[in-house]
């Protein structure tokens, strides 16, 4: 007798859904692959056709991406000293000297400030807005959800021009704050609506609990409602945090110097001295480490998240 | 402890009025069953009490101080959760120092208050476990404890053993009468099972859509019920009513149902009409010389008792009989009634009327 069982799959059912599974993976992880090779290739292997897939790694992607370079003669350039530094020997193989750094430091830095401070507020934001729609008697309850879905309706660069005469007037163009607030306002949709699902499932007897035992309404929010909604929290920050980290038509729009995040600026390296490929890649995969590290920190939460309310405690 | 006086507490839910006008006194101390069936209003009084839920109307005062507006963390009250709602993120150590911690209490008082309670409740070897593993059992001493640890002025508890499984309700029904018996705080106690508020209570509050039907002792309530609501909620099987048209004067001690003259307490008003004749099942008699006739419909045998379901001329009647007595189905019987204990009913109001039975119960209730 074979066992047979309508809720474990057959051995044939779990090998075809492994391969399928394994295939997918492949396939989206393909293209990242691609990307961290190619940030360590030099510009030659870059381009190559066929493509190389065995190379020798070197690290002048990265060194072009973080300097600035001014090409010397052969002549000028036996007449300096030795170089200090290993970078600075790279470049000078390629007949060139540093002049200094470049701006993705500086870039990659707004787009920490942006992302981050973005998430945070539509968090803090959505968290506070979330509860009240989940515990108190709001007059218009269910319109104001409504609007506050819809504003997520169409998609956010449809209203570019308008945001664009805005920031100007306001003096908000290419500031750290015009760009969170922006972020804030696009995520701050998906945010309530996100956490009033986790908030709704909380049993108010938690908070009653406290009541009674002696604390405030924001006391029990605090530190009852809050730990219960860790994981809704935490789901929904890196929902917002990949929006802001990757947002990329109104960072092009609205920024160009002072608050310019990492994605419009990352092209603009293929112009500096060539079609610099590595340096690109580069860029990319740095800018790719934040929110893994984020996510990654965070996973243990988001597993559950995305799956929330299928399943009850 | 505290004494605690509801005056004409109303409350209502937008257009719905979940609780009309119920006044009722729970003195120091005592043990307070809120009895009804479900829907009736019994957790939304106790949480008007508590402080979770703002009456619409009506006065509710603790120890003399009317507390109606203010919020539950100023009233000093303790809420035992018909599902314990114990902080699931805390351990049980935690959950039970979570109202001490609230007072500013020190922390080796604390301490030494949680290993106090720990021990009374016989929940000292799971002070380090996490709530989320525990048994329906421990989950309710946890909660008891997190109520009793503070010294609240009285205990809410709503259904609190409504999770927990038959064989152990009793066992925890006992323990918690013993708990109330050795601290002697009032408690008010939500249940809508008639045994259990029997049992356990000092007194009772029968609630019917909101309306306080009565409210007096666990006796009182049985013989002398106030209407005819509660002499059929309380008691198992319910009280019997014979339907009849007649007429009483004050001081009648007879009515007449069926052409038999069947006796009753002292009547203390006169009424003609619908009336009722009401009587429990242990004060029927089957007897050969009863007057009163009905045909035994069938029988139901509980060891040492026997209950006999009966057709009179009247209606349906049930008998609460020795299980040695024979009553044969099909067979016509007589039947006697205790005299003392019946209570005659308005129909249309449901209102019993007054006599010698239960006129001092009538006029405070
Ligand atoms: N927040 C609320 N909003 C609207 N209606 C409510 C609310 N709370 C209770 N009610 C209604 O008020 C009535 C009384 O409710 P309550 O919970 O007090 O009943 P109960 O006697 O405790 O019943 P049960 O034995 O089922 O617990 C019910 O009909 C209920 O639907
Ligand atoms: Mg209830």
């Amino acid at each position: 007798m074979s066992s047979y069982s309508i809720t474990e799959p057959s051995k044939r059912q779990k090998w075809v859904a492994g391969v399928l599974v394994i295939l997918y993976a492949v396939i989206t992880i393909m293209p990242l692959i691609w990307i961290i090779a190619t940030g360590f290739k030099s510009p030659a292997d870059a381009i190559s056709y066929p493509p190389k897939v065995m190379f020798e790694p070197t690290l002048e992607g990265y060194v072009n991406l973080f300097t600035t370079r001014t090409r010397v003669s052969p002549e000028a350039l036996q007449a300096l000293p030795p170089p200090a530094t290993w970078y600075e020997g790279i470049v000078r193989n390629r007949d060139m000297v540093i002049a200094g750094p470049s701006r993705y430091g500086e870039r990659f830095l707004n787009s920490v400030i942006i992302g981050f401070g973005s998430t945070f507020l539509s968090v803090f934001l959505g968290t506070l807005a979330a509860y009240a729609f989940s515990r108190f008697k709001v007059p218009l309850k269910d319109d104001l959800l409504f609007f506050i879905l819809s504003t997520r309706m169409m998609p956010p660069i449809a209203v570019a021009i308008p945001i664009f005469l805005m920031f100007r007037t306001l003096g908000l163009s290419d500031t750290h704050l015009g760009m969170i607030l922006l972020y804030t306002a696009v995520n701050i949709s998906l945010a309530v609506w996100l956490l009033k699902g986790f908030i709704d499932e909380i049993p108010r007897e938690y908070e009653e609990a406290a009541l009674i035992d002696g604390y405030t309404r924001f006391q029990a929010f605090y530190k009852v409602v809050l730990p219960q909604a860790a994981t809704g929290i935490a789901s929904t920050a890196i929902f917002c945090l990949i929006f802001a980290w990757n947002e990329y038509a109104f960072a092009v729009l609205l920024t160009s110097g002072t608050a310019q995040t990492a994605p419009p600026f990352i092209p603009t390296i293929i112009g500096v001295g060539g079609q610099d490929w590595p340096a690109v890649a580069a860029g990319a995969t740095i800018f790719l480490v934040p929110v893994m590290v984020f996510t990654i920190l965070l996973r243990k939460h988001l597993l559950r998240g995305i799956t929330f309310g299928a399943v009850r405690k | 402890m505290a004494e605690i006086i509801i005056k004409n507490l109303r409350k209502d839910f937008g257009s719905f009025n979940a609780v009309k006008s119920s006044s009722f006194t729970i003195r120091d101390g005592e043990f307070f069953m809120l009895l009804g069936p479900s829907g009736c209003g019994k957790t939304t009084t106790l949480r008007m009490i508590a402080g979770l839920e703002l009456p619409t109307a009506g006065e509710i005062y603790i120890d003399g101080e009317e507390v109606s507006q203010k919020p539950a963390n100023q009233r000093d009250i303790a809420f035992v959760f018909q599902m314990f709602a114990l902080y699931p993120h805390m351990n049980v150590r935690r959950n039970l120092s979570y109202p001490l911690v609230s007072q500013g209490m020190p922390r080796a008082q604390v301490k030494a208050k949680v290993a106090e309670v720990a021990g009374i409740l016989g929940i000292t070897d799971i002070l380090n476990r996490p709530v989320g593993g525990l048994s329906g059992g421990d989950r309710q001493r946890v909660a008891l404890g997190r109520a009793i640890v503070r010294d609240p002025k009285a205990f809410m508890m709503d259904e609190p053993l409504g999770a927990l499984d038959a064989e152990f309700r009793e066992h925890m029904s006992e323990e918690l009468r013993a708990l109330h018996d050795r601290m002697g705080a009032t408690t008010v106690y939500v249940t809508h099972d008639q045994l259990e508020a029997m049992q356990m209570g000092d007194k009772i509050v029968v609630m019917n859509h909101g309306v306080v039907e009565q409210f007096g002792t666990p006796q009182d309530i049985y013989d002398k019920p106030a209407t005819m609501f509660v002499a059929d909620f309380i008691g198992s099987p319910s009280m019997n009513f014979l339907r009849f048209q007649g007429t009483v004067e004050a001081g009648a001690t007879a009515v007449s149902l069926n052409g038999q003259t069947l006796g009753i307490p002292e009547m203390r008003e006169p009424r003609d009409g619908d009336l009722v004749f009401g009587v429990r099942p242990e004060h029927v008699r089957l007897s050969d010389g009863g007057g009163y006739r009905g045909t035994v419909q069938a029988t139901e045998y509980l060891g040492t008792t026997q209950i006999v379901t009966l057709d009179t001329a009247n209606g349906p009647l049930k008998a609460r009989i020795g299980s040695d007595q024979i009553a044969k189905v099909g067979e016509s019987v007589g039947l006697e009634f205790n005299p003392r204990t019946i209570t005659l009913f308005d129909n249309q109001s449901g209102r019993a009327l007054r006599s010698d039975l239960n006129e001092g119960v009538l006029n405070n209730g």
